[in-house]
This record gives C-alpha cells, structure tokens and sequence, in this order.
C-alpha cells in the first residue's frame, strides 16, 4: 500500500526517473544533469583561463649594481628558455634605465635627488661593501676578468631577447626623474600593468 | 663510447651564466627538427642548466652530456636537439 504522503527523498527520486524516461525518448540529456554540465564547464573554462602562461615578472626596486646585475641574468635566462619576461622597475630601479643626469627645470628636492643619484649605470653602487664606489669598481674588474658579462651588456641582451622593460610613471614622477633621463624604447606603466603580467605569470621575483 | 652525431658545433667556452645556454638557444633556432647541435662550455653550471633548459622547453631535447679534456682544460660538452 502506498503511504499518503511522500518523504522528500521519495519524491527527488521519482522526479529523477521522470526525467530519465524523458531523455531516453528524447535522446537528449536530462535537464538537471546538462544544467549541472554546464555549470561545470563553465567553471572549467574559468579556471583554464587563470593558467599561468610561459611567463616571469620581475620588480626591480633596487638600484644596486649587483641585484640589478642578477635580475638581467634571470630575466635574460628566462627569455632564452622561451619565457616572455616582463621587468619593472621602480624607485631605485629606475637608476638602472638612466642615461644621464638632468638638473634643469627641476625643484629643489628634486635636483637634491638628481646629484645624489647614479645617472648612469656605470655609477651604480655595490648592496654590500660599495665603499664609495671602489667596491662597485672592483667587482666589474674580477667580473672582466673572469670575462663575465657586464650589467651594459646583459641590459642590452635582455633587450635583444625580447625582455619588455617596464618603467614605473608614478615613482619617475615622486622621484622627479625626467623622460630624456632614460634609456629609450621603455614601456611606461603602472601597478596594474605589472600585476596584468605577474597574475599570468609561473615566477614573481622581486630584487 | 659510441659516437654521437651532430649537425652543428657551437663554442661557448670562457662564457659564463647565462650566455652557454642564450647561444644554445639561439644556434638551435637555425637548425632543422632532429638536428643535433653539439655546445662546448667551460662553464660548470651548464651541466645543470642544460638539463633544466631540456626539462622547460618543449621542442628540445638533451641528447648526451659528456667531459672531455680539450687543450689541456676540461670542457663540457653537451648535445642537444632539436624536435619540433
């Protein structure tokens, strides 16, 4: 005999196998479970979209000779893998795209950071033992002779890679660092062009 | 030791990181699929990186590593092909 009312369970069931001989006339998927096929390939598309790519982003914020030398040596490393390697540099970072000092034009504080910071990178200082610079000098020269490329020569190798050169706006403005004061051929760019980059990329470094 | 083939020599000693492993990939740009590019290094870290280029990259593969003495000095030899 059939009970008068139905548990919840009961009736699930039973709409399940209304369902099921709907779709075997029809041929057709029953709805709830093409509905749930869906919903489930619409989250696998979403999350296949969030893969990383073949790619490395590096913040540069440091201006010393040696951490700048390493970030192109990882970078240029990187791109010759097949990686497409973006760098950003930003606040002392900046130091290491200059190629010349511009004082004019400028306000007081300003022109302070001009004189006191390195206008090429041939005046770069060393993060550890600088000494005025006779510490940055020492290390090129072992570097040369143990014929080890020069920071100038892998900037310039990184750029031949393809490295896309990323210079910060906002802290070229805060630190007054004009346009004609930096190598040519950089990209300009802000937080979200680093992180449109970082969030796609398989390695973050920041130097 | 058998000999192995290759279709191409590329003399990377006295260079040092990352330039064995930049000009190998460079070199091997020019070759056919299946060539094999053989690289000559003074470097000792391009054993390793040699075997992590081949783990990254899809379209290479690494053939045979070998030491030879060569004028006296030790070099790293290392044959690399090229698939796809």
């Amino acid at each position: 005999m059939e009970p008068l009312v139905k548990t919840e369970r009961e009736q699930v069931v039973e709409s399940t196998l209304d369902d099921n001989e709907e779709s075997v006339s029809s041929g057709q998927l029953p709805a709830h479970i093409a509905e749930r096929l869906a919903a489930v390939e619409q989250k696998l598309a979403e999350l296949e979209e969030r893969l990383p790519e073949d790619r490395v982003s590096v913040v540069v914020f440091s201006g010393d000779l040696d951490r700048v030398l390493a970030a192109f040596i990882i970078a240029s490393g990187a791109a010759a893998l097949g990686q497409q390697v973006s760098m950003f540099f930003t606040f002392w970072g900046l130091n290491a795209l200059r190629r010349k000092k511009v004082t004019e034009g400028k306000e007081l504080f300003e022109k302070l950071m001009a004189l006191m910071s390195p206008a090429n990178t041939h005046e770069l200082p060393l993060s550890q033992m600088n000494f005025f610079g006779i510490g940055a000098k020492m290390l090129r020269a072992m570097m040369k002779r143990k014929q080890i490329n020069s920071l100038e020569e892998m900037i310039a190798l990184a750029r031949q890679l393809g490295v896309r050169l990323v210079a910060c706006e906002m802290s070229r403005d805060v630190m007054g660092i004009k346009d004609e004061e930096l190598i040519e051929g950089l990209d300009i760019g802000g937080v979200a062009t680093f992180l449109g980059d970082a969030l796609k990329s398989r390695v973050t470094l920041f130097v | 030791m058998t000999a192995i083939n290759f279709d191409r020599v590329l003399d990377a000693r006295g260079l040092s990181c990352p330039l064995p492993i930049i000009n190998a990939r460079q070199e091997i740009t020019t070759l056919e699929p299946g060539q094999v590019l053989k690289v000559l290094a003074t470097d000792r870290g391009s054993v390793k990186d040699f075997q992590g280029w081949a783990k990254t990259a899809k379209n290479i593969s690494l053939v045979s590593q070998a030491t030879e003495v060569i004028d006296g000095k030790e070099v790293y030899v290392h044959y690399v092909q090229k698939i796809g």
